[in-house]
């Protein structure tokens, strides 16, 4: 059965807990006692309908509160699919979780409200699922129970979104008219909107089409762990392959180093496998003994990645304690690679609501996404974030207090 | 697993990423340490390690955080297990805090609890820097918003609204001296992925997991076995019946279910059919409160 992990993201009051709710309730993923957990709590705060939106809200203050702080992580599976929800905030506040629920996500669901169109808080979900290069978007116009069910309201939602993505990097958009509340075109198809000729948003998420969104092109290896047992001979570079497909026999480069070999066997512990291709967890054993250790790459001599300590990235900043400076220095950790980097050049910010880009900034904050230079203290081994996700992208690490200040997103080397 | 179409099932997408987890922190901790009660997650949790280091060792020991209120089979079967895999198993007592005047027992409360402050204690001793856990984000709301690597203070506390992003498979374990991360490769593992790699994988399990007749009492829905951490209230009856456990903890507070289900394959057949999580079916400790796990895990439990 194949996985799809999903993100879900939208305004404060766009239904977005509801809507899961709805999903977990009528795929069944939602159980007994969980529901009637559910609808004491609800009952006792005085709710007409049962909340289902305290499926999701795990944490005491976000019952209290009712908002959702923290990213939570669904699971659910139809006949056809296994699916991992990651539910993330809306408000503005939270925009680092998001950015955490979305970066591994196949596809996004965007809620927007009927009644008001693409607000701001919409605009940056769209904006960030795209700066992540999540492959698929949903836009699921939410409350059309409150707008009776026009179809104008629908297309005019349409209309706007296409206005403002027109400038974005988004490849898959589909446009799914619900509502989360009473259910219609969550699974089944609304008997109120017969003008829509769609899927339901289930039925979408069952059959969008996902396998060739993984890179199967690039063979990309970094080195974790290095497996050797003693009193023998063998010696497996352990890691998940990151791209492309690797095989016994494959001649092989590894980087920093650039020497060349060939693969001798690829390991698991269930025997030998013929050929490993992400996201398998593997190790590899190479013709000659050569020093390889975690941190190196393994790729093909005629297919390498780029190799440079400096690099031209888009960042989304995290931490509220700390700001990016031009000259700052971070601690970075790039596959399984960790050094240290300094700020060398703040080229812009860019503001997610107009996508204007300020060049007169000095310093990057809390939620701000901007276009950086850094210099790496050694060498790294990556690719274009458009062409893989896992080569292509970085945290930065305040060293002092250890917190994950910022990840980041490789646009290529700096162009000198 | 030889493909044709580069797919990897559902089940080899969960392995993969729990074994890149694992040899993460193998990679970047100097001490980790991996919590095994020998339940069913802590089982799969261990054949991950084992899997992920093969054919070398598993690089760290294992240790049981033992309430002294464990099934005889359960404790024979982690024994047996640690012995055939050559690992080393370190136990920590509750009963040795709870007379060291550590932990304090308050009648009619469980002991799962004061397991916080004997696996604090034992953290603290070894100075192990990751502990490795099998819970699963499917099993309780707060779990569900935890990250797979949990920053915890120097009191094992966590703070659910100050967690570290987690992006794509960028893991920062990076702690101050004191504080720990508390690993959990298993995180997007659901209770049904768990029996169908026991099946796949042909895992073997406690004897409990499986039907077998035990004199039970019916208490608070639940059914609990009799056991000399269990004591009979008058009006209670003892039924003699046909059970299994869907979880493994302290005798006084994990129930049993009703079944016939004896091989990995009856029992999924169940969990399939099953109106309750396995939590909610028999965990008398997440029924104190609705943000009973989320209190324990602030004060420092798994």
């Amino acid at each position: 059965m194949e996985l799809l992990r999903l993100a879900t993201a939208g305004s404060v009051d766009d239904g977005k807990s509801t809507l899961i709710g709805r999903l977990l309730y009528d795929s069944k993923a939602i159980l007994a006692d969980q529901l009637e957990a559910v609808e004491r709590t609800s009952a006792a705060r005085g709710d007409v309908q049962t909340d289902l939106a305290l499926l999701t809200d795990g944490l005491r203050a976000e019952r209290e509160q009712g908002i959702t702080i923290d990213v939570a992580y669904r699971y659910f599976t139809t006949p056809r699919r296994r699916f991992i929800l990651a539910d993330t905030p809306g408000h503005v506040q939270y925009t680092r979780n998001m950015v955490t629920g979305a970066s591994t996500a196949d596809l996004a669901i965007v809620l927007v409200d009927a009644r008001h169109g693409m607000l701001e808080q919409s605009r940056r979900h769209v904006f960030l699922a795209s700066l992540l290069q999540i492959p698929h978007i949903v836009v699921a116009v939410n409350k059309m129970d409150l707008v009776d069910w026009d179809r104008g309201a629908f297309e005019s939602v349409r209309e706007e979104f296409r206005r403002w993505a027109g400038r974005l990097d988004v490849s898959d958009v589909t446009f799914i008219p619900l509502s989360a509340l009473h259910g219609d075109n969550v699974v089944n198809r609304s008997p109120n909107m017969g003008w829509y000729e769609g899927p339901s948003l289930l039925h979408h998420l069952e059959e969008v089409f996902i396998a060739s969104d993984r890179n199967l092109i690039d063979p990309r290896f970094p080195v974790q762990y290095v497996l050797r047992p003693r009193a023998t001979d063998y010696r497996g570079y352990a890691g998940t392959v990151a791209g492309g497909v690797f095989a016994p026999g494959d001649e092989v480069m590894v980087l920093p180093s650039g020497f060349t070999t060939t693969v001798a066997s690829i390991d698991s512990a269930d025997g030998a496998v013929e050929q490993a291709f992400a996201p398998m967890s593997v190790a590899i054993t190479l013709a000659d003994d050569l020093d390889v250790g975690r941190g190196d790459m393994i790729c093909r001599p005629g297919n390498q990645p780029h190799r440079s300590s400096d690099l031209d990235a888009m960042i989304c900043w995290f931490d509220d304690n700390a700001v990016l400076t031009e000259r700052s220095m971070w601690v970075i950790k790039h596959t399984t690679r960790s050094a240290r980097v300094q700020v060398r050049d703040l080229r812009y910010r860019l503001d997610v609501n107009t996508l204007h880009r300020d060049e007169s900034v000095t310093s990057l904050g809390m939620n701000d996404i901007g276009r950086i230079g850094l210099r790496c203290t050694v060498p790294l081994m990556f690719d274009e974030y458009r062409r893989n996700r896992t080569t292509g992208s970085f945290i930065l690490i305040d060293e002092h207090t250890n917190a994950t200040v910022a990840g980041g997103m490789i646009i290529g080397p700096t162009e000198s | 697993m030889t493909s044709t179409d580069y797919e990897l099932s559902n089940l080899g997408v969960l392995e993969a990423e729990s074994i890149f987890v694992i040899r993460e922190v193998a990679a970047e901790f100097e001490r980790p340490v991996l919590l095994f009660s020998a339940g069913k997650d802590s089982v799969v949790l261990l054949h991950l390690a084992r899997k992920a280091f093969a054919p070398a060792p598993v690089p760290f020991p294992v240790m049981h955080v033992d309430t002294g209120h464990n099934f005889d089979e359960v404790i024979a079967f982690r024994d047996a297990t640690v012995d055939k895999l050559g690992v080393r198993l370190l136990v920590a007592s509750v009963q040795e805090s709870i007379d060291s005047g550590r932990a304090r027992e308050l009648p009619g409360e469980g002991r799962n609890r004061l397991q916080t402050v004997t696996l604090l204690d034992a953290i603290a001793e070894h100075r192990f820097d990751a502990v490795f856990g099998g819970a699963r984000r499917d099993e309780e709301r707060a779990r569900a918003k935890e990250r797979m690597f949990s920053v915890r203070d120097e009191f094992g506390q966590w703070d659910p609204k100050n967690q570290r992003p987690e992006l794509w498979s960028l893991f920062n374990g990076r702690h101050h001296p004191g504080e720990q991360i508390r690993v959990f490769p298993l995180s997007n593992w659901t209770e049904l992925d768990i029996w169908q790699y026991v099946l796949e994988q042909g895992i073997e399990l406690p004897s409990v997991y499986y039907a077998h007749t035990r004199k039970v009492v019916r208490r608070d829905g639940m059914l609990m076995a009799l056991h000399p951490a269990v004591t009979v209230a008058d009006d209670e009856e003892v039924l003699e019946m046909s059970v299994r456990y869907r979880t493994v903890g302290d005798a006084s507070c994990t129930g049993a279910v009703e079944s016939t289900a004896t091989t990995p394959v009856e029992v999924i057949a169940e969990v399939e059919a099953s109106m309750l999580t396995e939590r909610g079916a028999t965990r008398a400790d997440d029924r104190v409160s609705e943000a009973g796990m989320e209190d324990r895990k602030r004060e420092g439990y798994f």
